[in-house]
């Protein structure tokens, strides 16, 4: 690991007396100490936060609930509120990680997690997320978990997390603190971003702004599923995930969410698939050819041909789970 | 000079901030017991309890732990009168070549207070939480056995964590 300076801070207000550009922020640290050690990240200074007062959980208008950055995926998964109104969420948290990680990983933190492309961790590879301009080694190599959505030529590396994807079919919104003190809102489904040309680019988030809420506001009627296939029941990243809320009316799509892990550089919100269902009669063949209308533009690199029909079909099948789980019982 | 608690010492930490929580025990006040497997929070075999809840002593700077509370493997016994948990690992043959162990125990220390404590897992649904084989072996997930004693440590934590002797009905459940 590079040396660098340390410095634990207790109010956000001491972020403003740091240069901007050198520090990264430290909560948890599942993933920054990490990738320090494997010196893919290289901070000069950490700028320890994981003692600032943002670990509170509280209820907000319009039924929202604002969750503190610090707040622990464990402790998120569990809230009573979460697990009763946005099961969603809690569903996605506790299919990701392990306990251990779960106990120590934070809200701000699981959305900045960064990829586990087998490349971007190998430093003897050209990767160029990790060294701008050097060339992607996954597109003819080993590509197994890789994008087939919103790729570019540059980076066909996934996002990993399943805590986002559920944010994004939840519409939660994140808190970002700048360090002159400004704050913005933005959709979580507008912080990541495509890799372009700028695959080192992760977010739209400047250096210094620092997340310091995810408000989740009241969710739309109907079944929320998260589904997740992976290489192994547990602790493994998403291959493919979906998370869905439906809510069907005599028989027909009256409100759908859906979002996919595992299949772009971000959590991936199914738009054309949502467009395509609503007010159809919640059948199979129309789950099935909204699936086909969001993958219609998708695109395997070799080894991850297969997640294209995957992803169709895991969508259909949470779907028509989501569906009669609606017809049986009122939600 | 920063200093943090384990097993109930204050111990003073090194200077160097890259430290890592897992190489103070190991290097500084002799507590090898906790395990360096992976070192990249893969494999569970650094697990301890920081105040109280267990996590990989591999991922944690020890800076960031000032003030805070660390139990390891070595704090789980009284002198010679080994935890519960412990006590039903020898029983069971929770092990064979031993390394994962410390993790694994430290591991379902705080895995049943999670249990106790009603958080649920991805196995759990919407309703309670009752301790099963399925609730071990997925909240165990993040401890690797190499040697493959999966069978005998699910088979110790259950019966450690049911409070009863392992009959054939409780390994069924």
């Amino acid at each position: 690991m590079k040396p660098f300076d340390y410095r634990r801070i207790h109010t956000v207000e001491e972020i403003s007396q740091n240069e901007p550009g050198q520090a990264r922020f430290l909560a948890g640290g599942t993933n920054l100490i990490d990738l320090m050690k494997h010196e893919i990240e290289v901070p000069d200074r950490l700028l320890d936060i994981s003692r600032l007062k943002l670990s509170n959980t509280e209820d907000a208008e319009d039924g929202a609930l604002r969750v503190g950055t610090l707040v622990t995926n464990t402790t998120l998964a569990s809230d009573s509120r979460v697990r009763k109104t946005w099961p969603l969420l809690s569903a996605a948290l506790l299919s990701g990680a392990t306990g251990q990680l779960r106990n120590r990983a934070t809200t701000g933190g699981n959305l900045l997690q960064r990829t586990r492309c087998y490349y971007f961790y190998d430093t003897a590879r050209p990767c160029n997320k990790r060294n701008p301009g050097e060339g992607c080694s996954a597109r003819e190599g080993q590509n197994r978990i890789h994008a087939i959505l919103g790729a570019s030529d540059q980076c066909i590396a996934t996002h990993p997390s399943d805590m986002a994807v559920a944010m994004v079919a939840l519409n939660a919104r994140i808190t970002v603190r700048a360090t002159d003190g400004s704050e913005r809102e933005l959709p979580v489904e507008e912080l990541h971003r495509l890799p372009g040309d700028h695959p080192e680019k992760d977010t739209v988030l400047e250096p210094d702004e620092l997340i310091t809420a995810v408000t989740l506001p009241a969710p739309p009627p109907g079944r929320q599923l998260y589904r997740k296939v992976r290489d192994r029941s547990s602790y493994a990243f998403a291959l493919v995930s979906v998370g869905v809320i439906l809510h069907v009316v005599e028989g027909r799509v009256d409100s759908v969410r859906i979002a996919f892990g595992g299949v772009a550089h971000k959590p991936w919100r199914a738009h054309k698939a949502e467009a395509a269902l609503l007010g159809q009669a919640a059948t199979d063949a129309n789950f099935r050819q909204a699936a086909e209308a969001e993958l219609a533009d998708a695109k395997g690199y070799g080894s991850n041909d297969f997640k294209i029909p995957l992803a169709r079909r895991t969508l259909v099948a949470t779907l028509r789970d989501a569906a009669h789980l609606e017809q049986e019982v009122p939600a | 000079m920063a200093v943090l608690y384990i097993n109930g010492t204050q111990v003073t930490l090194d200077d160097d901030p890259r430290t890592t929580l897992l190489d103070t025990l190991r290097e500084h006040p002799g507590l090898t017991g906790t395990k360096k497997g992976c070192d990249h929070g893969q494999c569970g075999a650094c697990t301890l309890l920081l105040d109280g809840r267990r996590v990989n002593s591999c991922l944690i700077l020890a800076i960031q732990c000032e003030g805070s509370e660390v139990t390891t493997i070595e704090g789980l016994s009284q002198g010679q009168q080994l935890h519960p948990l412990q006590q039903a690992f020898v029983r069971h043959d929770g092990f064979q070549c031993g390394y994962c162990t410390p993790g694994q125990i430290c591991s379902a220390v705080g895995m049943l207070g999670e249990v106790s404590n009603g958080e649920p897992s991805d196995v759990t649904g919407r309703g309670e939480v009752t301790l099963s084989r399925a609730e071990i072996q997925e909240r165990m997930s993040g401890n690797l056995c190499r040697c493959g004693a999966y069978s005998n440590i699910v088979d110790a934590i259950l019966e450690s964590g049911s409070g009863q002797p392992l009959t054939q009905e409780v390994t069924e459940s």
